[in-house]
C-alpha cells in the first residue's frame, strides 16, 4: 500500500461523519432508534400520561379482559396494566442507566488508569475483575438483596460494579495496544502532558467502542433487573417490567396474556439495543483503517492493449549454461482481487514469465509491484477475494490456471514447493516442527511414521539445524527466527520438487544470518538441480543467486534477461532508476570537517 | 505442567477466599438489621440485641470472618437460621440437579456453537448470514422471555414435555429427560450463540494465517489444513468464551429453575434470599464460586493441552 | 569541541516476565558521544539493542546506570515535567510510517500538537505547518489530510516535519528508511542530509543496513549483544573494519553486483574460516 495508498479509496470525508449519521442510512438501525426513541420519552413522561394510579386495585379489575377504559385490561390485584406498563417503563429505563453510569465510571477511569500506568495497578485491577467475574452477577444480586433488602436502585448500582469489567477490559486492552503504538512514544518524546496524550490520542480511538459497548450493556441491564423483579426479588411498591412479569407468571393457566406486554417491552428494547449496537459496529469496521494491506496494492486497471513490450535480453554465456527446457511459462497473467462492493482491482497485469528446468530466476521489484501475487497466484494459493482473470500458467506441460483444486493438490508440494518471507508466522504455533514436516511426508508422498521421521531428521540436518532431533521435537517459538527459515525450506524441499518459489527468503533476517541462508538455497539448488523462482526487492540477493531475472513495475515485467545483461546494460528507464537508487557503491560520507579526526 | 496446576490450583484457592471475604463483608455487615429482619419490624431494641448477640453478630466482623473461615476449612458452614438445615447438606443434595442443566447446557452449547460456528465461517454465504441472524436473535432475547416461551409452546399448548418439576435420573431416565430438556434448552440457547459468533470469528481469523498458505502449499488439501490445524488453533477462544459463559450458565439457572420449578441451587438461593437467611445465602455464595474455580482450572488445562505456550509458560 | 550527547557506561535493563525472573540486559554499559551537527550512524542486528539505546536517549527505556549526558547536562532519570522540557531539544524519526502517526488526526493537528504543547498560538502554528511540509517536500494541502492518504515514504517526510517542528538540535532516528522502497529510501535520506546541512542538527541514526549508515553517518557505531564493539568515521569503520564481528557483518551483506558478489562470497568464507580459530568459535556459533 506504498505510493499507490495516495489514491483515496476510502473517501476521507467518510471517517469525519458522525457515527450516528451513517447509522441513520441503515434501515435496520433507524427502525430500532426510533423505537428507542418512543421508549425513552415513555420513560420520561409515562408516569403523567398514565390514565389511572398504576398502583390503585380494584376488584373489578381483577384479570379483567381489556375494555374502553382499560386498555391492556387489568393484573391479578386489580391494577390497570396500561397504567402500570407506562411507569414501570421510567422506573426500568432508570434503573439500567444507572447500572450503566456506574459501569461506565468504575470500568472506563480504573481501565484509563490501569492500561496507561500498568504495573501494580494493572495486577490489583486484574485480580479484582476475576473476582468479580467469578461470580454469576445473579447471585451476587441476590445475596446484596439477602443482606440489604429489596431496592432496585441498590441493586442496580451494585450491578453497575459487577458490569464494570466489560468496559474495564475495553478500555484496558485498547489503551495498552495504544499506549504501545508509535505514534504515543512519538506524543511523549513531542513533550505532550499524560493527560493530553490520554484525552487526544486514548480516548479517541475507545469512544466509538465503548459507545457500542453501552448499548449493549444497557440491554443486559435489563434483563437482569427484569429477571431479578421477576423472581419476586424486587420492591413489590414499584410497578417495573420485571414484577408485571412475575405477576403475568403467576397467573400462566389463567391469563398468560399478562405475560405478553412486558415480555414484549423487555424484548423488544433488548432487541434494539442490540441491533443498533451491531450497526454501529458493522458501520464502524467499514470506515477502520484497513490492517495494512500489503499484499493487495490498489493499482489502477487499464487496459492490456496499450501494454509496453518488455525488453528482453538475449541468453549470454552464463545463462546458456543451463538447461534451455522451460519448465514454467506464463503468458499474459491478470490477477484481480474483488472490491467491496462490487468490481475489482488488477494487481498483476499481464506477466510473460519463463522459468528453465535448473535455474535460479528473480522476480525483483518494489512493494505494490505484483510480485508475491504473481508468486502466489503460481501456486493457485491467492487469498480470498484473488483470481487469475486471463492468461495461462503452464507447468511442465500441464495448464495450471485450468487445473481444479484436486490436481493442483497433486502439483503442490510434490513438484512446486513455497518458501515464505516471514519465519514464525508460516509455521503452526500448535504443532511440534516435526510434526509439521512429518505431515506432508506422509500424506503427499504415503510414507509411513518411521521412514518420514527419519526423512525429516535428515532434512533437518541437511539444512544445518545443530541438534535435528531437539529442533524435530521443539515447538516454533522455541527456536529462532533464522532456525525457523532453515526449517520452512527443508518443508519446502522435502518432498523433491521441480520448481521452488521462494518469497523473499531472507528479507526477515539478520544480515549475517541472511548469508547463510542464501548459501544454503544455493547449495541445495545445485544439489537437487531444482528451479528456483525467488521473488525479492534486494539487488544483492538477485546478485548472489540468480541466473536470470525480471525486473517488475505495476504488474507488469518491465525487463527480463540474464543476470549480468540486467545489472551491466540495464536499458528499460525503471529498471535503472532501481539501480540508480542502490547505495552500496557510493562513498561513505566524510566526517564533520570543522574538528580533528577522533578514532578509538 | 504439574507446576502449572498447582499454580492454577493456588490461583484458585485465593480467589476463591477473597471472594468469601467480600461475600462475608456484604452479608453481615448490617447485624443490626439482620435480627430485625429475622424477629419482624415490631421486635423490641432489646430483643433484636439479644438475638444478634445469640447469632454472635455483636463481635467485630473480622472475628465473625475468621470464625467462619475456620470452620468452612473443615466443612462446617453452619445451620440455616429459619429450617435449621445444614447448610452444608441443603447446598450439596440440590447440587447434582443445578449441574444436571448447567453442564448439560455447557456441553449442549459448546456442541452446536461449535457446529453452527465452523459452518459459518468455512461455508460463508447464506449459511454464514443465518447464523449471523440467528445470533442477534439469540443474543437480544434475554433467556428468561425464551423459557418461558418454550413452556408456553411445548408445554402448555403442545403438551411435549412436563412444564414443570423435576424427576431424578435414579427413579426414571425418560422423567429426567423430559424434565430436563426445556430448561436446558432455554440455559444454552443464549450461550449457542456467542460460542457460534466466537468460533466464527477465530475460525475465520486462523484461516488467514500465513502458515495455512505454507500447509497448503506442501500439498495437503484445504479440509485437511481446517480440520487439523486451524480448528486446534481457534479452539484457545473457543474455550476461554465458554469458561464465562458457564458463569452466566450458573446465572441463568436461578431463573430457569424458578420457571420450571425445579429443586436446584437457585431455587434454594431464591427462596432463602427472601427470608434473609444469610448462613445458607453464604454457603451458595461459595458453592458457585467452588464450581467457577473448578471449571476454570478444567478449561485451562484444555488450554494448556491445546497451545504448548500456555503449557510452558 | 564539546560533543552535545555523551553517554558513559549506560546499562539499561528490562524486567522479564515472571517470577524472579533476571532482568533481560539490553544495554551492558555502552559509551558514545555525538558532537554538534554530527551525524552517528548506529548498526547491528536485531536484538543488539541499538534501538533500545535510542530509547534510552528519548527517555523512553529503564537506565539502570551509567550516564547520558546533553549539552553537559544529566538527563537520564529525569522528571516526566523535566523531560517535556526537553522536547524543543531532542527529538525522534520512528521505523515505521505506519504506526507512528495517528491514524485518526490530521496531518495539520499532528505538526502542530507539538507547538501548541508549548503554547505557540493556533495561528503562529498553523504557519509553522505550512513551513514544516514545505520543508520536507510535501504540499501545502497535506495538513488538511490524514495519515491514511500518503504514501510509505511521504508518511516517514511528516514524521521528520513534526520531529523538526521544535528545531531540535538532536534527532533519534531509528532505522527511519527500513520500511520504504529503495528509490525512496534514497530520496528520504537525501533529506536527511539536506536538513542537516541547512539547520546544523545532529542525527543518531540507527539503523541495521550498513549502505544507509554509511551514506548518512560521519562516524559509525557498531552494537554487538548489547555492546558497542566498534566506533570510528565511516569510510573506516564500513570498509576497513577492524573488529571480527564487523567484519562479519560486512561480508555478510550481498554486493548488488553478480561478479563482485561472486568475490565477496570468497573473500566470506575464507574469513569465517579465518575466524574459527579456537577463540571465536564460541561467538561464531552464537549467530
Amino acid at each position: 500500500m506504498t505510493e499507490y495508498a495516495a489514491a483515496p479509496v476510502v473517501a476521507p470525508t467518510l471517517a469525519r461523519q458522525s457515527l450516528f449519521r451513517r447509522l441513520l442510512r441503515n434501515p435496520v438501525a433507524v427502525a430500532a432508534l426510533a423505537f428507542l426513541a418512543v421508549v425513552a420519552v415513555v420513560a420520561v413522561v409515562g408516569r403523567w400520561i398514565a390514565p389511572v394510579d398504576p398502583t390503585l386495585s380494584s376488584l373489578q379489575l381483577v384479570v379483567a379482559d381489556p375494555s374502553a377504559a382499560h386498555p391492556l385490561g387489568g393484573d391479578s390485584a386489580g391494577r390497570d396494566v396500561l397504567s402500570r406498563l407506562l411507569s414501570a417503563t421510567q422506573i426500568s429505563i432508570a434503573g439500567a442507566l444507572l447500572a450503566l453510569v456506574v459501569a461506565l465510571l468504575v470500568g472506563v477511569v480504573g481501565g484509563l488508569i490501569a492500561g496507561y500506568y500498568g504495573g501494580l495497578l494493572d495486577t490489583v485491577s486484574s485480580w479484582l475483575t476475576a473476582i468479580v467475574m467469578a461470580l454469576p452477577a445473579i447471585v451476587v444480586l441476590l445475596a446484596a438483596r439477602a443482606a440489604l433488602g429489596p431496592s432496585i436502585w441498590v441493586s442496580m448500582a451494585i450491578f453497575g460494579v459487577l458490569l464494570s469489567p466489560a468496559f474495564f477490559r475495553l478500555v484496558h486492552v485498547s489503551v495498552r495496544a495504544v499506549r504501545d503504538e508509535l505514534y504515543v512514544d512519538a506524543a511523549r518524546v513531542a513533550g505532550l502532558s499524560d493527560a493530553r496524550i490520554i484525552g487526544r490520542h486514548i480516548l479517541g480511538v475507545v469512544r466509538a467502542p465503548i459507545i457500542i459497548q453501552s448499548a449493549v450493556l444497557l440491554g443486559i441491564a435489563i434483563a437482569v433487573q427484569s429477571g431479578l423483579e421477576f423472581l419476586g426479588l424486587g420492591d413489590q411498591a414499584v410497578p417495573t417490567w420485571g414484577g408485571m412479569l412475575n405477576d403475568g407468571f403467576a397467573q400462566i393457566y389463567r391469563a398468560p396474556v399478562l405475560m405478553l406486554w412486558p415480555s414484549l417491552a423487555i424484548g423488544l428494547t433488548s432487541m434494539a439495543l442490540v441491533l443498533v449496537a451491531n450497526a454501529a459496529r458493522d458501520e464502524l469496521e467499514r470506515s477502520a483503517p484497513r490492517p495494512r494491506a500489503r499484499r493487495r496494492p490498489a493499482a489502477v486497471s487499464d487496459t492490456r492493449a496499450d501494454r509496453p513490450a518488455t525488453i528482453v535480453h538475449p541468453d549470454d554465456s552464463r545463462a546458456l549454461v543451463t538447461d534451455p527446457d522451460v519448465l514454467l511459462r506464463v503468458r499474459d497473467l491478470v490477477v484481480a482481487y474483488d472490491r467491496e462492493g462490487g468490481g475489482s482491482t488488477q494487481v498483476v497485469k499481464g506477466v510473460d514469465l519463463d522459468v528453465r528446468s535448473g535455474e535460479v530466476h528473480g522476480l525483483i521489484g518494489e512493494s505494490g509491484s505484483g510480485k508475491t501475487q504473481t508468486a502466489f497466484a503460481i501456486l493457485g494459493l491467492l487469498s480470498s477475494g484473488g483470481h487469475i482473470e486471463a492468461g495461462s500458467i503452464e507447468f511442465a506441460g500441464d495448464r495450471l490456471d485450468e487445473a481444479g483444486e484436486g490436481s493442483y493438490a497433486r502439483v503442490r508440494g510434490r513438484r512446486i514447493a513455497y518458501v515464505p518471507q516471514e519465519p514464525m508466522s508460516n509455521l503452526d504455533p500448535s504443532f511440534t516442527i516435526g510434526s509439521q514436516l512429518v505431515e506432508p511426508l506422509r500424506v503427499v508422498l504415503g510414507l509411513s511414521r518411521g521412514e518420514a521421521r527419519s526423512r525429516a531428521l535428515a532434512l533437518l540436518e541437511r539444512v544445518g539445524i545443530p541438534d535435528p532431533a531437539h529442533a524435530f521435537a521443539a515447538y516454533p517459538h522455541e527456536i529462532s527466527g533464522g532456525m525457523a527459515q532453515r526449517v520452512l525450506i527443508a518443508g519446502a524441499v522435502s518432498c523433491d520438487p521441480e520448481l521452488v518459489i521462494a518469497d523473499e527468503p531472507t528479507t526477515a533476517l539478520d544480515v549475517t544470518v541472511q548469508a547463510e541462508v542464501l548459501d544454503l538455497l544455493r547449495d541445495l539448488q545445485r544439489e537437487r538441480g531444482m528451479a528456483v523462482l525467488i521473488v525479492t526487492h534486494n539487488f544483492g540477493v538477485v546478485a548472489d543467486l540468480c541466473d536470470r531475472v525480471s525486473v517488475m513495475q505495476s504488474g507488469r515485467i518491465v525487463e527480463s534477461g540474464p543476470v549480468d545483461a540486467i545489472f551491466d546494460h540495464p536499458e528499460h528507464e525503471y529498471t535503472c532508476s532501481l539501480l540508480g537508487a542502490i547505495l552500496e557503491d557510493g562513498d561513505a560520507r566524510k566526517p564533520l570537517e570543522s574538528h580533528k579526526e577522533i578514532t578509538r | 505442567m504439574i507446576r502449572f496446576i498447582l499454580r492454577r490450583l493456588l490461583v484458585g484457592l485465593v480467589l476463591v477466599v477473597a471472594v468469601s471475604a467480600l461475600a462475608y463483608a456484604l452479608l453481615y455487615a448490617n447485624s443490626d438489621n439482620i435480627a430485625r429482619r429475622i424477629l419482624g419490624q415490631n421486635a423490641t431494641t432489646e430483643l433484636v440485641a439479644r438475638k444478634t448477640a445469640e447469632l454472635g453478630l455483636d463481635r467485630p466482623l473480622w472475628q465473625q470472618y475468621s470464625d467462619w473461615l475456620v470452620h468452612a476449612v473443615q466443612g462446617q458452614f453452619g445451620r440455616s437460621w429459619f429450617t435449621g438445615e445444614l447448610v452444608a447438606t441443603g447446598v450439596t443434595s440440590r447440587l447434582s440437579v443445578t449441574l444436571s442443566i448447567v453442564l448439560g447446557a455447557t456441553i449442549l452449547s459448546a456442541v452446536v456453537g461449535v457446529v453452527l460456528g465452523v459452518l459459518a465461517a468455512t461455508r460463508g454465504g447464506w449459511v454464514d448470514r443465518l447464523v449471523q441472524f440467528v445470533s442477534i436473535l439469540g443474543f437480544a432475547i434475554p433467556g428468561f422471555l425464551v423459557a418461558l416461551g418454550l413452556v408456553l409452546v411445548f408445554s402448555l399448548q403442545l403438551g411435549l414435555f412436563k412444564a414443570t418439576g423435576y424427576v431424578p435420573p435414579t427413579s426414571s431416565i425418560a422423567g429426567w429427560l423430559s424434565s430436563v430438556t426445556l430448561p436446558v434448552v432455554a440455559l444454552a440457547l443464549g450461550t449457542i450463540v456467542v460460542v457460534a459468533q466466537q468460533v466464527r470469528g477465530s475460525v475465520a481469523d486462523a484461516r488467514e494465517r500465513d502458515y495455512v498458505r505454507t500447509l497448503r502449499s506442501r500439498g495437503l488439501s484445504s479440509r485437511r489444513v481446517v480440520a487439523r490445524h486451524v480448528l486446534r488453533n481457534a479452539a484457545g477462544p473457543a474455550l476461554a468464551v465458554l469458561a464465562v459463559q458457564f458463569v452466566g450458565l450458573l446465572g441463568g439457572a436461578v431463573i430457569v429453575e424458578q420457571i420450571f420449578a425445579i429443586p436446584g441451587l437457585g431455587q434454594l438461593a431464591v427462596s432463602s434470599t427472601v427470608k434473609a437467611d444469610i448462613p445458607m445465602v453464604m454457603g451458595l455464595v461459595m458453592a458457585t464460586a467452588v464450581l467457577v474455580v473448578l471449571v476454570n482450572l478444567v478449561i485451562d488445562l484444555a488450554q494448556a493441552a491445546l497451545n504448548p505456550k500456555v503449557r510452558l509458560s | 569541541m564539546t560533543a552535545l550527547l555523551t553517554i558513559e557506561d549506560l546499562v539499561v535493563s528490562y524486567p522479564k516476565k515472571g517470577f524472579r525472573a533476571a532482568p533481560f540486559r539490553a544495554l551492558k554499559g555502552v559509551s558514545l558521544d555525538i558532537r554538534p551537527g554530527e551525524t552517528m550512524g548506529l548498526v547491528g542486528e536485531s536484538g543488539s539493542g541499538k534501538t533500545t539505546l535510542g530509547r534510552a536517549v528519548l527517555g523512553l527505556a529503564p537506565v539502570e546506570s551509567g550516564s547520558i549526558r546533553f549539552d553537559g547536562r544529566e538527563i537520564s532519570g529525569l522528571s516526566r515535567r523535566e523531560r517535556r522540557a526537553l522536547s524543543s531539544d531532542i527529538q525522534v524519526v520512528f521505523q515505521d510510517p505506519y504506526s507512528s502517526l495517528n491514524p485518526s488526526m490530521t496531518i495539520g493537528s499532528i505538526l502542530s500538537e507539538p507547538l501548541s504543547a508549548r503554547g505557540v498560538s493556533e495561528s503562529d502554528a498553523r504557519g509553522r505547518v505550512a513551513e514544516l511540509l514545505d520543508d520536507v517536500g510535501l504540499p501545502s494541502d497535506a495538513a488538511q489530510r490524514r495519515a491514511r492518504d500518503f504514501s510509505g515514504g511521504q508518511r516517514q517526510r511528516i514524521a521528520i516535519a513534526r520531529a523538526l517542528a521544535l528545531e531540535p538540535r538532536l534527532v533519534v532516528c531509528d532505522e527511519p528508511v527500513s520500511a520504504l522502497d529503495l528509490t525512496t529510501q534514497a530520496r528520504v535520506l537525501d533529506l536527511f542530509i539536506e536538513i542537516q546541512e541547512r539547520t546544523g542538527v545532529a542525527y543518531l541514526f540507527i539503523s541495521h543496513d550498513l549502505s544507509v549508515v554509511r551514506h548518512v553517518s560521519h562516524r559509525v557505531a557498531v552494537m554487538y549483544h548489547g555492546e558497542i564493539v566498534e566506533v570510528g568515521n565511516g569510510d573506516q569503520v564500513t570498509a576497513r573494519p577492524v573488529h571480527p564481528y564487523t567484519q562479519r557483518l560486512f561480508m555478510a551483506a550481498p554486493v548488488p553486483h553478480p561478479r563482485r558478489q561472486e568475490v565477496r562470497r570468497v573473500e566470506r568464507r575464507r574469513l569465517i574460516d579465518a575466524q574459527r580459530t579456537p577463540s571465536e568459535t564460541t561467538s561464531a556459533a552464537a549467530l
